[in-house]
């Protein structure tokens, strides 16, 4: 009986999240190819995906472990220019736009990974604030060296230069990373099919990470470390397991918003874009999944319906997230949502929902 | 509980005649720790069997909730061995060290209160619970009957506290003395021989402390292990436990059964007060 109540707690998290999705897509894929959709619109919903996966894998760091990462676009852009070099690699040969996709998704997500482990295994044992400061240096590092990073792929196969294209000494081919001018001649394999995806594929494995005793120890250690400790558990291995999983996503989500774009330059990835992923994950709610896809698609695509409001279209965007941030975090209002909550809900959540509310101590 | 059920054995401790021919779960031999210049725990020997209540007492300040840490190395001991079952923890984590066989509980409550209960326990037994990593990310190989295997196994545990009605309420939302049975739960998930219990009985009522002391004495026997608690309160700590050790000022001034530490002169003087007589005192 307890065991039921348990699984269909975090059943319906997983319908909520994978349903909302697919909905989503199986309402906008006909718009778009009946062309119903604006330009502008359409163009926006690779990056919606793409922030998606980067403001959910964010909440995996900053909502269930409890660390504050402010360079997460550093992993973005290893994962987006490792998968741009990776398809460059790829352009001779006959294999589908999809393969090919698929081979810079996952070109993009192991390079991710392997900086996650390198940033990782000595910042993990830091805490508080100067996790933060570390994982900020590393997104600015990160930015600097591909700001003058050459790469060029020929017969010969990859050559790397950090002072000039010249220096690649390339066979006729033109060199796929240029420095400050950053990538260009990318492949738009993109398309929001891979986007959607992608999404779901982030959600499944953040989604059964949360619910399996791996997920249980990272929260465990968020909630109190100590505690943690003295129960048997590897404070740094449960740490960098989650650490490393949301660089490897990160790097995922870069290389699908690089293959969306026919040129890309490393300054995209810089601190503000980093920041932007932690409001999305901030006004969605730490640790709340479905809260965090609603709000990145909100957020994401609140500046292009103020396009109207021309000049003033930032302004109102800063007053809006004030606001929603003053909504989210008012008691009435919060008891407001249990209420509406607890009338969709079996009664015997109800004292559930309250406890929350209530807050703990 | 008696005097003459404590048998003396070498290293001039006392331990329950049952336990006697074992090798002791815990051993600590001359442990001691300085903060800085100053030293807070000094000469620390105990021996506590395999399946003993025991108690360290003391005034305020003298050093009790220290020796829990140096005993779970949260602490690293400046002088000293530790020896959990024969084997030595020196060099070990916190973490190993639970993993060898010490559980314990805190002085200030700390659960995870943003979890549920049956998590919280679920959490406890971690290290019993064989699911790789890649079975948390696809809920295959073996993902499902080794989440059963936690929540049936959790289960039971909230079944001996008589918690099982509160399985899925939020651990940080419960009356304080449930906290401390789901503390206790929690610490017992990880399968220890040892329990370390930091005054399980803090602010409780007295019915709330007959049913703690009830629970101390199932644990033992249930589980067959051994509990080392400090606790200020003398009704629990004379009634429940076997061997006895006192600390004042980080060293240890008297050990043995309840009724030689309530007639120790040195004892009474350092803690139990002169009461007419002479027996329950230390706390207003």
């Amino acid at each position: 009986m307890e065991r039921i109540k348990n699984m269909s707690k975090f059943t319906r998290t997983n319908i909520e999240c994978y349903g909302m999705v697919l909905l989503a897509f199986v309402i906008l894929l006909p718009l778009q190819n009946a062309g119903l959709i604006s330009y502008s619109i359409a163009g926006q919903l690779v990056p919606i995906c793409t922030y998606i996966v980067m403001a959910v894998s964010l909440n995996l760091t900053v909502g269930f472990l409890g660390e504050l990462s402010l360079g997460h676009a550093g992993f973005m852009s290893v994962g987006a220019f490792s998968g741009v070099i990776a398809v460059a690699c790829l352009k001779g040969s006959a294999a589908p736009d999809w393969t090919k996709l698929l081979v810079a998704i996952i070109v993009g997500g192991i390079l991710a990974g392997v900086a996650g482990l390198i940033v990782g295994v000595p910042v993990i044992r830091l805490r508080g604030d100067y996790l933060a400061i570390v994982t900020l240096a590393f997104g600015e590092i990160i930015k600097n060296i591909i700001n003058c990073l050459y790469v060029g792929v020929d017969k010969n196969g990859l050559h790397f230069s950090m002072t000039s294209a010249d220096e690649l000494g390339l066979v006729d081919a033109s060199p796929v990373l240029k420095g400050p001018q950053g990538a260009t001649g990318i492949p738009k394999i993109s398309t929001f099919t891979s986007g959607v995806l992608l999404i779901l594929f982030t959600l499944f494995v953040v989604l059964n990470l949360i619910n399996s005793k791996t997920g249980r120890a990272v929260t465990a250690i968020r909630d109190n470390r100590i505690a943690a400790e003295s129960v048997g558990i590897n404070i740094t291995r449960y740490k960098l397991t989650a650490f490393v999983i949301s660089a490897i996503l990160a790097g995922m989500a870069g290389a699908l918003y690089a293959m969306n774009f026919s040129s890309i330059a490393a300054r995209k990835f810089d601190f503000n874009t980093s920041i932007l992923v932690l409001v999305f994950v901030v006004l969605g709610g730490m640790g709340n999944i479905p809260g965090t896809i609603i709000a990145t698609t909100l957020l994401y695509m609140l500046p292009e319906l103020l396009r109207q409001f021309a000049d003033y279209r930032m302004l109102i965007y800063a007053v809006v997230l004030i606001v929603v941030m003053i909504a989210t975090n008012s008691e009435r209002i919060k008891l407001f949502a249990d209420r509406i909550r607890s009338v969709f809900r079996r009664d015997d959540d109800v004292p559930d929902a309250a406890g929350k509310g209530g807050g703990a101590k | 509980m008696s005097k003459d059920k404590m048998v003396p054995v070498p290293s001039n401790a006392i331990m329950p005649e049952r336990d006697i021919n074992k090798v002791p779960i815990l051993e600590t031999h001359h442990l001691g720790i300085d903060f800085g210049g100053l030293t807070a725990v000094d000469e620390f020997s105990i021996t506590v069997g395999r399946t003993e209540i025991a108690g360290l007492i003391g005034p305020n300040g003298a050093g009790k909730t220290t020796v829990f840490n140096l005993l779970t190395n949260v602490y690293q001991p400046t002088r000293g061995t530790i020896l959990l079952d024969g084997k030595s923890t020196a060099k070990k984590s916190t973490a190993q060290i639970n993993r060898m066989g010490i559980a314990r509980t805190f002085q200030n409550i700390r659960l995870f209160s943003n979890m549920s209960v049956i998590d919280n326990v679920r959490v406890g037994l971690h290290n019993s619970i064989n699911q790789p990593l890649a079975a948390s990310l696809t809920r295959l190989f073996g993902y499902r009957a080794s989440e059963r295997k936690s929540l049936d196994e959790a289960m039971e545990l909230l079944v001996f506290f008589h918690m099982d009605d509160m399985a899925n309420r939020q651990a940080g939302s419960l009356p304080y003395g449930a906290q401390r049975r789901l503390e206790i739960a929690r610490a017992l998930a990880t399968r220890p021989g040892i329990i370390l219990l930091d005054e399980p009985a803090a602010g409780m009522n007295p019915s709330e402390t007959v049913e703690l002391m009830e629970n101390i004495r199932r644990i033992r026997d249930s589980f067959n292990i051994a509990v080392l608690l400090i606790e200020h309160d003398m009704n629990l700590v004379m009634n429940i436990c076997e061997g006895i050790c006192v600390l004042d000022h980080g060293k240890v001034i008297a050990k043995g059964s309840p009724d030689e530490i309530r007639s120790n002169p040195k004892v009474i003087e350092a803690y139990l007060g002169k009461k007419k007589g002479g027996v329950e005192g230390g706390e207003e």
